[in-house]
């Protein structure tokens, strides 16, 4: 690199505070960024990835603190600079893009009053000169009626183009360098194409620098130029993009990119009557209609993932066929017979058949019960165990979750990692002996490599106990991961479905196809290629 | 120079706290179990002042006849003595001891703000809990009854009922308790709709739990924390509440000795510079700011621990 | 916008109903009664005689809901028919008394808010400074004392040294600076008590705000603190500080019964207690529907006005 040095982090230390305890967040990470360069950080939860790209703003956050180390932005230090200085810095020369565009935006203004804020109050323009500046940002962003969309107010507005819009606010000053933190994560996959297409134009376009933080391998590979890994606030490698794609040193670098392989074996066709069938199922709330005749067979031993973006009423399939949504008409068999519509008029055995995983494990174990009694009251409750058999029972279970008994029976959820609370509530779903588990998107709070690890579990106690798995996820790299069957669902409606490889080989529906083209993957050309494709598919736009 | 001198009481007084109340923590951090000493040790000032003053309340309240130098309607002098021994605060409009019927009425007064608090409470939360976990018509048709009632101001709406149910200490207690129910409801009821939307509780139905397994054993142990606070709370309303009322006439009546109409019974003293019919005043409002100390902790305690 | 007003529409005719069911629970709780309203107020006196001919006055004779329409009606012209105590119109009793307690309620509102609002914004803005703890304490301490405590604690330094009068006797000849004068005691009584209050509730209404992203983003595009107050955190807690004043102004119109007792003031309060002690009903029905219709007003103005803050709703998608 022969351009100057823009940002420069060395031995960087920063503290957390929990209760009168300070332990490290970020231990010793150097940093040096160029102008105009990309660079991507990446890391799992707890990577610190975040607090560092806010440590270059010279920001921490409460009940935060920096103990160590020199960050220098332009010459200017940054810690030991005064506050009026930063608050100078910030917003002109450094900006923010957040993961929430929706909860970042202030809802009580309007998104040119938002964007004028920065340059009026840093002196750098007036409201009049900002608004038409963001009227030629908004169209650059490829926002729709850019010229009106500013008189909007935040709510007004989707999450896709809020995200655009928050980075052409944070382009209003014309920055050095924007710290973008996950701008994409709570985005359906469709959407996060056009914003990142939009983000890295405009990048390119102002020859800005940017801090790219992110825990998807695939979203980094098309935005940066160089990509430094961390792992629990220290750095593992770091190395320009292509190299470290195709040749990782670390071997936590290469385990991450290794996750993408796991894939259940592939299981005869399916066979026989069907364990649950789905049968012109039309349901919603109120009068709002969110499944329209929606049907679809799940077998014994199968797993049928049903595919969808936020809204496509995938959830809401599962709320029907527990009995917590009476649908408006339309059926659900099992084992050839039809459930009754809720699940208070079921009887217990059929309850026990059709157990649930949920995506929150957070939410989904009671925070004050010990996993003896979490995982014991199904067992207690179906079966009838008490004393001796339950206590054996419980052991086994949480055997089969893979936590050791004797350190874990009476443990608090509170006291578990996230992977683990998931785990606990596998075994929950499990001690009820159940045909049939729902598995809410039970993947998609977790790290990538924990997540392995369940989908890992899940797989072999079908085998064992005979499964089958109604598998409901946003995500297609899980589908290819677990699935035997896929069910396509948008707006309420099945748009596709069959066995997975018929699936994933064309022909496609037209929705299937754009789900599946706009997955990113590992190619840091994947995005331009996708761009060139589709522009070429399409006729100009006047 | 008095407000100078009384000023000088003041800072010795908070001194003199200060130092009891650290004390007083201390002691407790070494006598009590290990978890209960280690959410001690971070407790505030404050927090470890209003738990020694609880605990003193409830000792002079239990001791009452052994402590109180004489029986508690026992005209002992002429009216309105001074402050000398062996009426250490002097006496009353009636010739009694003062600080006798001091004591009494930490008996009397907190005994009856805390059965009357003890009561509303049970109807409060149980009805609160119940219909934000069956939801519904039943749920609506509590709310909505208790919206109406709760429409009326609190205070209004007791006269009102005291009008009808007449003065008597027991009418008092239920008038407040009822009043008081109300609000305790629509607390109850919101933080158990905060928890029944969770997908544990979605899970225990699924499961197939009863309504009163679901109610003890997945929502109440959650709702505890935010219920407990609400007692204080309330406890504070209730005790404030039986206190005005007495102080207008219209609470527990002579010759029981209760704070409230000891303040109103020698209220014409002040106007002289005699400061004693503060006294009752200040025990009212020194255990109210006591318990409050207590609960402010817990609820930043509970805050704290949810970030 | 349309949305708004068919929402302030909504509250308007929910307010109107539910002072059509306070007006219910005021006239049935009479109703509640052992016996009748007769009975218990003639009590061990009761003759056959006498009860029958108190009934025949009271009009108890006629179904309930009859006498509940008579009474209504009535009220809405403004007739409450007669105390039973000194057989004098209600309406006469109540209407100069009614001046009264409003002015003192006022006067202590002009007080109160502005200094509450500025003590909470600064608590918020300097939180867990040496201001903000104080603050804190001393707001909690005043809420928890009693409202008497807190006017003989006024009247022991404030009137003994001859600064204010210890009795507020007005009457419908004093003027304008002479009642301000007479009542600034109770009026300063009332300010200390929801001062605190509402203090406290500004301050938390802030600052649940402070860890929400937007405020975040604030500081990040480089806002002083005072500024992320102002502007971003400020407008979004309006809806519940402008609910707490509300309820705190509500407070002031009936929590003015004991400071009216202490001060002798010509107030409702003070007729009320004197009514409740004689057990005369019609009048402590009447000031009860005052005080009530006065609280279900005040907290629909806040209502409405929460509404109108509300980006949200004020501009539909």
């Amino acid at each position: 690199m022969d351009k100057p040095v823009l940002l420069q982090i060395k031995g960087l230390q920063i503290d957390g505070r929990s209760g009168d305890t300070w332990s490290p967040i970020v231990k010793g990470v150097d940093l040096t960024l160029h102008k105009g360069e990309v660079l991507g950080l990446i890391g799992e939860s707890g990577a610190g990835k975040s607090t560092l790209g806010l440590a270059a703003m010279g920001f921490v956050r409460d009940g935060c603190r920096i103990s160590g180390g020199s960050i220098e932005f332009n010459g200017i230090d940054l810690i030991n600079a005064p506050e009026a200085d930063r608050h100078g810095l910030r917003g002109k020369r450094i900006a923010y893009v957040a993961q929430s565009a929706a909860a970042s935006f202030n809802p009580a203004h309007r998104l040119f009053d938002q964007y004028a804020e920065m340059p009026v109050v840093h002196g750098v323009s007036t409201a009049a000169k900002a608004q038409a500046d963001a009227i030629d940002l908004y169209a650059k962003m490829r926002l729709p009626y850019p010229d009106q969309i500013g008189f909007r107010y935040p709510h007004q507005v989707s999450g896709g183009q809020l995200q655009r819009a928050m980075t052409a606010m944070a382009m209003s000053c014309r920055p050095d360098l924007i710290i973008f933190d996950e701008p994409t994560t709570a985005l359906d996959v469709t959407t996060q194409i056009e914003v990142l297409a939009a983000i890295r134009d405009i990048v390119a376009q102002f020859d800005t620098a940017a801090i790219y933080i992110t825990h998807d391998l695939a979203v980094v590979a098309q935005m940066a130029d160089r990509i430094k890994v961390l792992l629990k606030g220290a750095e593992v490698e770091e190395a320009d993009t292509r190299t470290m794609l195709s040749a990782p040193r670390d071997d936590y670098t290469k385990s991450l990119w290794s996750v993408r392989n796991f894939a259940r074996a592939v299981q005869p066709a399916a066979a026989g009557a069907p364990l649950v069938s789905v049968q012109n199922i039309s349901a919603g709330y109120g009068t709002a209609l969110v499944l329209d005749k929606v049907s679809f067979d799940i077998h014994k031993r199968r797993t049928v993932a049903v595919v969808g973006e936020s809204g496509s009423g995938k959830s809401t399939a599962a709320r029907v066929i527990t009995g917590l949504l009476p649908p408006f008409s339309g059926q659900v068999l099992f084992d050839g017979k039809p459930l009754p519509a809720s699940y208070k008029s079921r009887p217990r055995e059929l309850l026990r058949q059709t157990q649930m995983i949920y995506q929150m494990a957070d939410t989904a174990l009671n925070p004050k019960l010990p996993l003896r009694d979490l995982i014991g009251r199904p067992a207690q409750m179906y079966l009838g165990l008490q004393g001796k058999a339950l206590e054996t029972r419980i052991r086994d279970l949480l055997n089969l979750i893979e936590l050791d008994p004797d350190t874990y029976i009476d443990r608090l959820p509170s006291e578990l990692s996230g992977g683990q609370k998931q785990r606990v509530g596998i075994a929950r779903a499990l001690a009820a002996e159940p045909q049939f588990i729902i598995c809410d998107e039970v993947t998609s709070a977790l790290d990538q490599i924990v997540a392995e690890g369940i989908l890992r579990l899940l797989d072999k106690l079908q085998s064992e106990f005979d499964l089958a798995y109604m598998f409901i996820t946003h995500d297609l790299a899980t589908v290819k991961a677990i699935a035997d069957d896929v069910v396509v669902m948008q707006y309420g409606m099945v748009v596709e479905q069959g066995p997975k490889a018929e699936m994933f080989s064309p022909p496609h529906a037209p929705y299937t196809e754009l789900l599946l083209s706009s997955v990113p993957e590992m190619d840091p050309d994947w995005l331009s290629g996708l761009l060139a494709d589709r522009a070429s598919a399409l006729p100009a736009k006047a | 120079m008095g407000f100078v001198y009384t000023g000088l009481y003041i800072a010795l007084a908070l001194i003199v706290a200060g130092i009891l109340s650290w004390l007083f923590r201390a002691a407790l951090v070494t006598v009590m179990p290990r978890q209960t000493a280690r959410a001690l040790r971070t407790a505030p000032l404050t927090a470890s002042f209003g738990m020694l003053t609880v605990l003193l309340y409830v000792l002079v309240a239990l001791f009452a006849p052994l402590i109180a130098p004489f029986a508690e309607r026992e005209v002992v002098g002429a009216q309105y003595l001074a402050w000398e021994a062996p009426y250490y605060l002097g006496t009353d409009a009636l010739g009694r001891d003062m600080l006798t019927r001091l004591i009494y009425g930490a008996r009397n007064t907190v005994g009856i703000a805390f059965a009357t608090t003890a009561l509303a409470f049970i109807v409060g939360s149980l009805l609160g809990l119940w219909a934000a976990t069956v939801g519904g018509w039943v749920d609506q048709l509590l709310s909505r009854f208790v919206d109406a009632l709760m429409a009326i101001p609190a205070l209004i709406f007791s006269l009102l009922l005291l009008t009808i149910f007449g003065t008597s200490v027991l009418s008092l207690i239920l008038v407040i308790a009822a009043v008081d129910a109300t609000r305790v409801f629509r607390l109850a009821r919101s933080v158990a709709q905060g928890i029944v939307v969770m997908d544990y509780i979605e899970a225990a139905k699924l499961r197939g739990e009863g309504m009163w397994r679901l109610i003890t054993r997945e929502i109440l142990p959650n709702a505890m924390a935010p219920l407990v606070a609400e007692f204080g709370l309330r406890f504070c309303f209730v005790f404030l509440s039986i206190s005005a009322l007495s102080f207008l006439g219209l609470g527990i009546k002579p010759p029981t000795a209760d704070w409230g109409s000891m303040v109103k019974e020698n209220a014409a003293l002040i106007t002289f510079g005699d400061i004693t019919p503060l006294l009752p005043a200040g025990a009212i409002a020194w255990l109210t700011v006591a318990v409050n100390f207590v609960v402010d902790w817990q609820l930043h305690r509970a805050s704290g621990l949810k970030e | 916008m349309n949305a708004v007003y068919r929402m302030i529409g909504q509250r308007l005719l929910f307010g109107v109903l539910t002072l059509l069911i306070i007006s219910i629970v005021i006239f049935g709780a009479t109703e509640l009664l052992p016996g009748d309203l007769a009975r218990a107020l003639l009590g061990q006196s009761a003759t056959p005689e006498t009860l029958a001919a108190l009934r025949e006055q009271l009009g108890l004779n006629e179904p309930a809901y009859i006498r509940y329409f008579n009474w209504l009606g009535a009220a809405l012209q403004g007739d409450f028919g007669v105390s039973m105590a000194n057989k004098r119109p209600i309406a006469d009793l109540i209407s100069s008394r009614l001046g009264n307690t409003l002015f003192l309620a006022l006067y202590a509102a002009a007080m109160s808010v502005p200094l509450s609002l500025l003590l909470g914004v600064l608590a918020a803005l300097w939180r867990n400074s040496l201001f903000d703890r104080t603050a804190n304490a001393l707001a909690l301490s005043a809420i928890s004392f009693p409202e008497f405590f807190v006017a003989y604690i006024l009247v022991f330094w404030l009137a003994q040294a001859g600064f204010f009068p210890s009795m507020s006797n007005v009457n419908a000849t004093t003027g304008f600076a002479e009642r301000l004068y007479l009542c600034f005691l109770p009026a300063l009584t009332l300010t200390l008590v929801v001062t605190a209050h509402m203090m406290r509730m500004t301050r938390a209404a802030i600052i649940n705000l402070m860890a929400q992203p937007y405020i975040e983003m604030a500081r990040l595009k480089g806002m002083s603190p005072l500024r992320v107050i102002l502007r971003h955190a400020l407008p979004n807690a309006l809806a519940p500080i402008i609910n707490v004043v509300a309820l705190n102004l509500a407070y002031l119109i009936t929590g003015v019964v004991v400071v009216e007792v202490v001060f002798v003031y010509p107030g409702l309060g003070q007729l009320m207690v004197d009514a409740v002690s004689n057990r005369d009903i019609a009048v402590v029905q009447a000031i009860a529907l005052i005080f009530a219709a006065a609280y279900v007003l005040l907290n629909l103005l806040a209502d409405v006005l929460s509404t109108l803050s509300n980006p949200r709703l004020l501009h539909a998608r």
